[in-house]
């Protein structure tokens, strides 16, 4: 079987009293989705502050390629290829959406240092911006103010600057949220396209969504696993069935 | 985020009229803008700091004294220097202050980091008006100013009043040149990123405390270069320069001037001092002269109140509209 390129075994977050995340273990490969699910207060959005660095783990080890990458700062696990969204937007809202997209892309170069070259002049970050912009489809705003775009659209901005910095792992903690229905169409579309050379793990309420897209299925419930396996696995899970009151809240939403 | 334009043609206009003021053949005057410009200068360097980098430091005045009395412990007794190495010795020395004290500040954040900065300061200040090296509260003098001397050719003789001018104004210059350059490439779009939205930067892999760093050794230095320019001019250090009320101005200067343009400190610095004669000149408002910071005060407050992107806002709207539409 193939390696995993991000794994986990037995993560732990505790704040005080509280374990946010209590002894998780869980796999991305690439070229799949992994959906991360649970009640809110689940520790989703803690584990995805965990495997990006926002947060140090307590205890447990976060492998990426084989290497314990556990307590490493932010910007490091970014740089080797991490990349994550935000539950709540995340942006530069004063600047355009190609300004946005380009900073995100001069993280990669060796020509952030450069002091004396004017930034627009390095076409490979803005070659690196445009592609990022096309893919998450934000082409036709590239010149306007990040603050100007509709929600949705800065949720796909906050995609495309993840995507701009190149990663393998994509973390994207709830790119649904607030979409209207075509919104989420398009989102759902585009996380299908980057499945086939990302590793994702997302985190997503919106079922349909889940469903549509998830390779494999995490339940989380008070910080701890439920359940893991295929979606259909998951769906047929008592346990699952059972938190779930019946499992309508899981497929209907 | 492009440089504005019209801005850029004003600044220039200023500068080359600037040139022509000492053919006025005044001496009060020529002083007194020779010390506006040197504010100016200052003014810059903590611009980088507050307007780009989004760090309020409250303890620039450190590298401003310090500065001037690297120069002043620099030159033997009756005797010049040379600027040649005098300046870059005198700046490193500011640079390498920023280096070690920005490792500590830089770890805070906010309010914090304005306390920080001014504990900075004041232990710098406590050094130099507690101890006997550098003249103690009483100050110190320099005989002889600096030399400027190329293969036995005198560039500038800075004893001459004119002479520093077109010193201070090259500089002023130099410096507005310099950072925008700076501020124009991938780094200073790293820096705008910090200030704007410092989480997130490092979600997206920059290592922000390093660029931090840089921007706060940079601005040190060049808040430097005001100090050893002063100490030209005036002759003589004493802890006043490095007091915590040099250090409330400057960022005064900036507030009011217009933080985050550069210009903007710039006529901050012009706008201030020339305030501050004009509200403090008996001659001309008699008794209520001596009550010029009340009303320097109420200007202050009032700029705040009505233009909150300081006078630079006011001066130029087109440029403003320049950079929006650019941005």
């Amino acid at each position: 079987m193939r390696d995993a390129i991000l794994r986990t075994e037995k993560l732990s977050k505790r704040f005080g009293g509280l374990t946010a995340v209590d002894t998780v273990s869980i796999d991305l490969y690439m070229g799949e989705v992994h959906a991360v699910i649970g009640p809110n207060g689940a520790g989703k959005s803690t584990l995805t502050n965990l495997l990006s660095g926002d947060l140090p783990p307590s205890s447990g080890a976060v492998l990426f390629e084989g290497k314990d990458i556990a307590g490493l700062r932010s910007d490091r696990i970014s740089r080797l290829g991490i990349g994550r969204s935000y539950q709540k937007t995340n942006i530069f809202l004063p600047f355009t959406v190609f300004e946005n997209c380009r900073l995100a892309a001069q993280s990669r170069t060796p020509h952030a240092w450069r002091v004396f070259n004017g930034a627009p002049g390095f076409s490979d970050i803005n070659r690196l911006a445009e592609e990022a912009m096309a893919t998450a489809g934000l082409t036709p705003r590239r010149d306007m103010v990040a603050a100007a775009l509709s929600h949705g659209e800065q949720r796909q901005l906050e995609i495309a600057m993840c995507l701009a910095t190149r990663p393998r792992v994509l973390l994207l903690d709830e790119p649904l949220a607030g979409m209207g229905p075509q919104e989420s169409q398009d989102m759902v579309e585009l996380i299908q396209r980057l499945a086939a050379d990302h590793a994702i793990m997302l985190i997503e309420h919106d079922m349909d969504a889940v469903f549509a897209v998830a390779h494999k299925l995490t339940v989380m419930v008070n910080g701890e696993v439920l359940e893991s396996g295929t979606p259909e696995e998951v769906r047929a899970s008592p346990a699952v069935q059972t938190a779930y009151l019946g499992g309508e809240d899981l497929l209907d939403d | 985020m492009r440089p504005h334009r019209s801005a850029d043609l004003f600044i220039l206009l200023m500068f080359g009229l600037l040139a022509l003021f000492p053919f006025a053949e005044s001496t009060f005057y020529t002083q007194l803008l020779t010390k506006i410009m040197i504010m100016a200068i200052f003014a810059m360097s903590l611009d980088l700091l507050v307007g780009y980098t989004g760090l309020v430091s409250f303890g620039h005045a450190a590298y401003f004294g310090l500065a001037g009395y690297a120069l002043v412990l620099m030159s033997p007794q009756y005797e010049s220097v040379s600027l040649w190495w005098s300046l870059p010795a005198a700046m490193s020395v500011c640079a390498l202050f920023a280096l070690i004290t920005g490792m500590l500040v830089l770890r805070t954040r906010g309010i914090y980091f304005i306390m920080v900065t001014l504990a900075f300061a004041q232990m710098v200040f406590f050094v130099f008006h507690d101890t006997k090296f550098g003249g103690g509260s009483d100050g110190i003098f320099i005989y002889a100013k600096p030399t400027l001397v190329i293969g036995g050719f005198e560039l500038l003789n800075l004893e001459k009043l004119n002479h520093l001018f077109y010193l201070v104004l090259i500089f002023m210059a130099a410096v507005y040149f310099l950072l925008r350059r700076v501020l124009a490439s991938t780094f200073g779009r790293a820096l705008l990123g910090i200030k704007e939205n410092e989480h997130r930067m490092s979600a997206l892999g920059f290592p922000t405390f390093r660029y931090k760093l840089a921007s706060y050794v940079l601005s040190g230095a060049l808040g430097g270069l005001a100090g050893y320019l002063a100490a030209i001019q005036y002759g003589f250090v004493n802890p006043e320069i490095l007091s915590w009320h040099h250090s409330g101005t400057v960022l005064m200067m900036v507030i009011m001037g217009g933080m985050g343009t550069l210009y903007g400190p710039m006529v901050g610095a012009f706008a201030f001092v020339l305030l501050q004669e004009l509200l403090s000149d008996q001659s001309l408002l008699g008794q209520v002269a001596k009550h010029w910071q009340l009303a320097m005060g109420i200007f202050v407050i009032l700029v705040a109140l009505y233009l909150p992107r300081g006078l630079a806002g006011l001066l130029s709207r087109k440029a403003k509209a320049e950079a929006a539409a650019d941005a």
